[in-house]
């Protein structure tokens, strides 16, 4: 009878179990849980290339600078201030700020920051920051605490550049960059220390007592690694993590939540269909304008992002100050569409139901990385409503890396569906510039002699508003030529649980607290200031 | 059981209410209806239909890989049963060095090579799975071969050939069939494992495997698209090998009651 | 006996020379470049090619296979992804990977033989019958569905998280809890992945049993006047869970591909799941490897499955 005991106690030990996590046992509140997708690579801002990575990045260390909360100017971090010198050669020289401790205590100085432009600039180093700064000439060390770069030619973007997480020089100097293990075990200067990381669990960084700003009323936040996003909503459901990158189809559910706040904010992404412009199908303007006249738009946004998204008419996000306005999208119109078709010469001469030109059918294949369920959508619908105007579209999707070598970078497709996600300055010029046709980004192979020029002058111009001009009549004439149906840009949702609130000074100078609010920059803008507003620390 | 699942495959077209491509996106993400007896998916396609037409490509996925998977087995297992010595050592050494490998990543491989098409998906499940009916056929072969018909058979001056394909195999044939069957529904649910991991036949095209996968993130909003697929898959499947195990009573009695 | 060890250790080491050759010539050839996995219009192709000459891309195939093998026997093995070294990814993780696959096989044979005795014992009854149907179930589900709707069900009844190796807060808890909370997270995950095999070995078992228990000396020791208990469970029993055994070393080659889904299904921090991620990002020193430690698992497998035989059943010889 012997035998029979261990399936009794496996169901003793299941019945623990079940009293077990019955019984919910306490939990620590004045943390931020959240979750990423995947696992960090490097805590290192030089090599990281990942979004879970860099975000965490950008709690353990600070660069010189950084965007305001309206994206619009910048502000110093690590820098205090800093001088703007153009010319032929213009320099940018850096007063740092005094008194900022690394978290192993040693101080921090200029050298630190030569320290990590020298190591991106190093061949060695397996980074894919060194094109920001190829066209720096020079950078010194004036001083313990003045920096100066002297680039070759006026490059207005560059100043952004120096947003870049500074490592330290004294832990990394005898280093070997790519595999050091200080890459695991960061020490940086920023708001919040590291303490653990656990491969493919968790990473937890606790705040740093000694930030130059003060230190972050949270104890500390953990970024959880869930591989799928509707078991991340099972956890956000059962208060396993705080904070959400919510789903557009989760969103209604999502803001019935009791404890949950929903936020919306738009993202500097957008997607489109990019078509192959050596491709002769797609040499004719025409065809280019009546396909973007044919997809319904506004019906993907509404169906696919359940309305979280935006129809854009060029290649810029919408809510800056670059993105000229008086540029309207193409509205749907499905007889403009067959109009410019047949202009093109593109007529159903056989009856067959897909358009003809010299004997040869409308016929091509669109394509897009698979893993992405939104593209996939769009592709299936934009497929259909394509096919409504005569067009025989077969729709396949790649593996990432596959989709990217054997057909992107090959120049080997007919259209395809992707998606481009953008910084604040809107130096777009290795996605446009006919220089990149060849090995670079512009692999529609677009070419405009007078977008060339503007792309051009408008990394050399400082001044914002003349910036503006440049841009807003790229967009025009992006938007004329269509190269890209550009679909929409969406809106990215966060959900947090509603215990967190921002703690600082009301007018009169007394400790207040209020609702977090969503800047420009992000959710996390004032994350320094977020606090639990609870006695105990402890919560059922 | 089986019979109705072929008959449901087979006229797919005339059964399906509506076009299974046929995207209507104001009717997304409906529940079971008369309209829609499974509900739709989240383009506001019929899921009964395209449940439908997917078992076309779930059925001829488990069958066109199953019949390249035991073509490979027999020639192989003949071979190496029949000729026996360092012919026999060399293949099987190849079906242990087969059997170590990852599948998993064969199948990516091969996959990644050719493009995602179904016809790649039934080729990488045929030549990752024809191991067991190789050791099967050759154990029958060693067998077999010092029988007196087919000594008899040499005897008489036959080509290898012949005995092969003519004596031995149609004597050696019964434990393949049954395998076969049981092939056919591990076949099944190693499509629908691929589509889960994103390498199995690819979207648009309606796959068992894939409506469940596109269900997934669904699974709040939409129960429908992933219990049905789900639960085709498992009918399926355990009907296959219901069946295979019948096959077995009947063929091969010695084979009663075991597995 | 000698002799044949040699023999077999010799084939084992072959084989494993060609798996790694094999495997490396398709891994390299699959399309797709570990650089490649960015599309980021702030990297210029330069770098991109630059890079490439850092991880050695650029040379020829059989060098970068022979660069593999020098670079994994002397320790400087790193991953593409992390800059880590590739046997430091694999052994933080490998034990999780075991831990689960070793609850689960505890689980298959804590019920499977069991349940197949019982069902032999009661051969055609409604409890067989039961246990027939519910093994054909058994294998025939979809077992990354079957995840999903039982993490859905205990998540909607407990309000417990289930993913992971532990809960995350877990340092106000005593050591208890601690272990309950490990135990919680290790069920689901094992139960699931048991479940094929369970199916697979109670049948097993029952079929076994049944044989044992038409032979001669089993009916010898019934009319014997013994008991019944005593006949089945001393006698016919330790025959009938000879072969069983040897089965043991058949199931190791399952662990590690069984794991891939369930690991990411659970979020477990395992090897499965880091191969499946290493093979999306080309990331071929991580995939080379585990490829290789997961086929010298499989013929350890086979190995002792091999010796577990001839040690079992004596009427089985080698020359």
């Amino acid at each position: 009878m012997l035998l029979f005991a261990s399936p009794i106690l496996f169901l003793i030990i299941l019945g623990m179990n079940l009293l077990f996590v019955s019984y919910r046992p306490p939990q620590r509140v004045n943390q931020l849980i959240m979750s990423s997708i995947g696992d960090a690579s490097f805590l290192n801002p030089i090599l990281a290339q990942d979004s879970a990575s860099s975000e965490i990045n950008s709690l353990v260390y600070n660069g010189l600078i950084k965007y305001d909360r309206d994206l619009q100017e910048f502000v110093g971090v690590l820098a205090e201030s800093w001088k703007v010198e153009q010319g032929k050669e213009p320099r940018i020289t850096f007063f740092l700020r005094r008194g900022i401790r690394w978290h192993d205590g040693k101080e921090f100085t200029a050298y630190d920051v030569k320290f990590t432009y020298d190591k991106i600039m190093d061949e060695k180093t397996n980074t894919v920051r060194r094109s920001d700064y190829e066209l720096v000439k020079e950078a010194e060390v004036l001083a313990p605490h003045t920096f100066r770069v002297t680039y070759k030619q006026p490059f207005s973007p560059g100043l952004g550049t120096w947003s870049m997480g500074i490592i330290p020089k004294h832990l990394l100097e005898h280093e070997e960059i790519n595999t050091t293990s200080f890459n695991r075990r960061p020490v940086g200067t920023g708001p919040f220390r590291f303490v653990e990381w656990v491969t493919d669990e968790k990473i937890v960084v606790e705040a740093n007592p000694d930030y130059f700003e003060g230190k972050p009323h949270l104890d500390r936040i953990i970024y959880r690694i869930i591989p799928e996003t509707s078991l991340s909503e099972m956890e956000l459901l059962t208060k396993g993590i705080d904070y959400y990158g919510v789903l557009p189809h989760q969103f209604r559910r999502m803001s019935e939540v009791p404890f949950l706040n929903v936020y919306t904010q738009p993202v500097f992404s957008y997607t489109y269909i990019g078509y192959n412009l050596k491709n002769p199908l797609f040499q004719d303007r025409r065809v280019r304008q009546a396909f973007t006249h044919a997809v319904n738009r506004e019906e993907l946004v509404q169906y696919v992002l359940y309305g979280f998204g935006e129809v854009i008419s060029g290649p810029f996000p919408s809510h800056l100050w670059y993105y000229n306005p008086n540029v309207k999208p193409f509205p749907y119109d499905l007889r403009k569409a067959r109009q410019l078709l047949s202009e093109a010469g593109w007529k159903d001469s056989d009856g067959d139901g897909i358009l003809d030109k010299d004997g040869m059918p409308f016929r091509f294949k669109l394509i897009t990385n698979s893993g992405n369920e939104i593209r996939r959508d769009v592709g299936v619908l934009v497929q259909r409503q394509l096919r409504e105007l005569g067009v025989d579209v077969t729709f396949e999707t790649y593996e990432w890396s596959i989709f990217l070598k054997n057909f992107i970078n090959a120049r080997h497709f007919d259209a395809c569906i992707l998606g481009w996600s953008l910084s604040p300055d809107p130096d777009d010029y290795m996605i446009w510039h006919s220089s990149q046709i060849e090995k670079g980004f512009n692999f529609v192979s677009y070419q405009n002699p007078e977008a060339d020029r503007l792309w051009e002058k408008g990394r050399k111009e400082y001044d914002v508003a003349n910036r503006k001009r440049i841009y807003w009549r790229i967009h025009e004439l992006i938007a004329e030529d269509q190269p890209y149906t550009f679909l929409y840009m969406p809106l990215g949702i966060s959900a947090l649980q509603r215990k967190f609130f921002l703690k600082g000074k009301d007018s009169e100078g007394r400790e207040a607290m209020s609702e977090i609010k969503m800047e420009k920059a992000g959710l996390m803008y004032d994350l320094i200031r977020w606090y639990v507003p609870q006695k105990a620390v402890l919560e059922r | 059981m089986i019979l109705l699942i072929f008959l449901v495959a087979g006229s797919a077209s005339f059964i399906a209410p509506h076009d299974p491509g046929k995207t209507n996106v104001s009717f997304k993400l409906k529940s079971p209806s008369f309209q829609h007896l499974l509900g739709t998916d989240q383009l506001g396609r019929d899921v009964f239909s395209r449940m439908l037409h997917g078992s076309r490509i779930s059925l001829s996925v488990g069958f066109v890989a199953v019949a390249i998977s035991i073509f490979i087995g027999i020639l192989v297992g003949a071979m190496a049963g029949y000729y026996g010595r360092w012919v026999d050592s060399i293949l099987m050494r190849f079906v242990d060095i087969m059997l170590c490998f990852p599948t998993f990543f064969l199948i990516l491989t091969v996959v990644a090579l050719l493009g995602p098409s179904i016809f790649n998906i039934m080729l990488v499940i045929g030549i990752t799975s024809w191991m067991g009916t190789s050791r099967f056929v050759r154990a029958e072969f060693l067998s077999l071969r010092e029988r007196d018909f087919v000594q008899a058979a040499k005897a008489l001056g036959m080509g290898d050939r012949r005995i092969i394909f003519r004596h031995i195999l149609p004597n050696g044939l019964a434990p393949v069939f049954v395998t076969a069957t049981l092939d056919v529904a591990t076949a099944i649910l190693v499509e629908a494992g691929l589509s889960f991991l994103g390498f199995g036949v690819q979207p648009p095209a309606p796959s068992w495997g894939n409506i469940l996968t596109e269900g997934r993130t669904y699974i709040f909003d939409a129960w429908w698209l992933t219990l049905f697929p789900g639960f085709a898959i498992l009918i399926t499947v355990l009907s296959f090998n219901l069946l295979g195990e019948g096959l077995r009573d009947a063929l091969d009695p010695r084979l009663r009651g075991r597995r | 006996m000698a002799r044949y060890l040699v023999r077999r250790l010799l084939y084992t080491l072959i084989t494993l020379v060609g798996i790694s050759i094999i495997s490396w010539v398709i891994i390299t050839q699959a399309p797709g470049s570990p650089i490649a996995i960015t599309l980021d219009p702030k990297v210029s192709p330069k770098i991109v090619e630059q890079m490439e000459k850092n991880y050695d891309l650029d040379k020829p195939i059989y060098q970068q296979y022979f660069l593999w093998l020098k670079r994994l026997f002397t320790g400087n093995l790193y991953s593409f992804k992390d800059g880590r070294p590739v046997l430091d990814k694999i052994g933080e993780r490998i034990w999780n990977t075991l831990l689960l696959n070793f609850v689960s096989i505890l689980i298959i044979f804590s019920l499977a033989i069991p349940l197949g005795i019982f069902s032999a014992r009661k051969q055609y009854t409604f409890f067989d019958n039961l246990g027939t149907f519910g093994a054909y179930l058994g294998i025939s589900i979809p077992s990354f569905w079957l995840a999903y709707l039982l993490i859905l069900g205990t998540v909607k009844l407990f309000g417990y998280p289930v993913l992971g190796m532990r809960s995350f807060v877990t340092e106000e808890f005593s050591s208890l809890e601690i272990v309950m909370d490990r135990l919680w997270h290790l069920m689901l995950p094992s139960i699931i992945l048991a479940i094929g095999g369970i199916a697979a070995l109670s049948r097993y078992t029952r079929s076994s049993m049944l044989e044992v228990i038409r032979q001669d000396y089993v009916r010898t020791a019934k009319a014997k006047g013994l008991p019944e208990e005593t006949v089945y469970y001393k006698h016919a029993l330790r025959n009938a869970l000879l072969p069983i055994v040897t089965l043991f070393g058949f199931l190791i080659p399952g662990l590690i591909g069984g794991s891939i889904i369930m690991e990411t299904v659970f979020s477990w921090p395992g090897i499965g799941r880091l191969a499946y991620q290493a093979v999306l990002a080309r990331d071929y020193p991580v995939v080379m490897t585990i490829n290789t430690i997961s086929a010298v698992l499989v013929l350890i497998g086979n190995f002792t499955a091999d010796m577990l035989y001839a040690i079992v059943d004596p009427r089985i010889r080698y020359q």
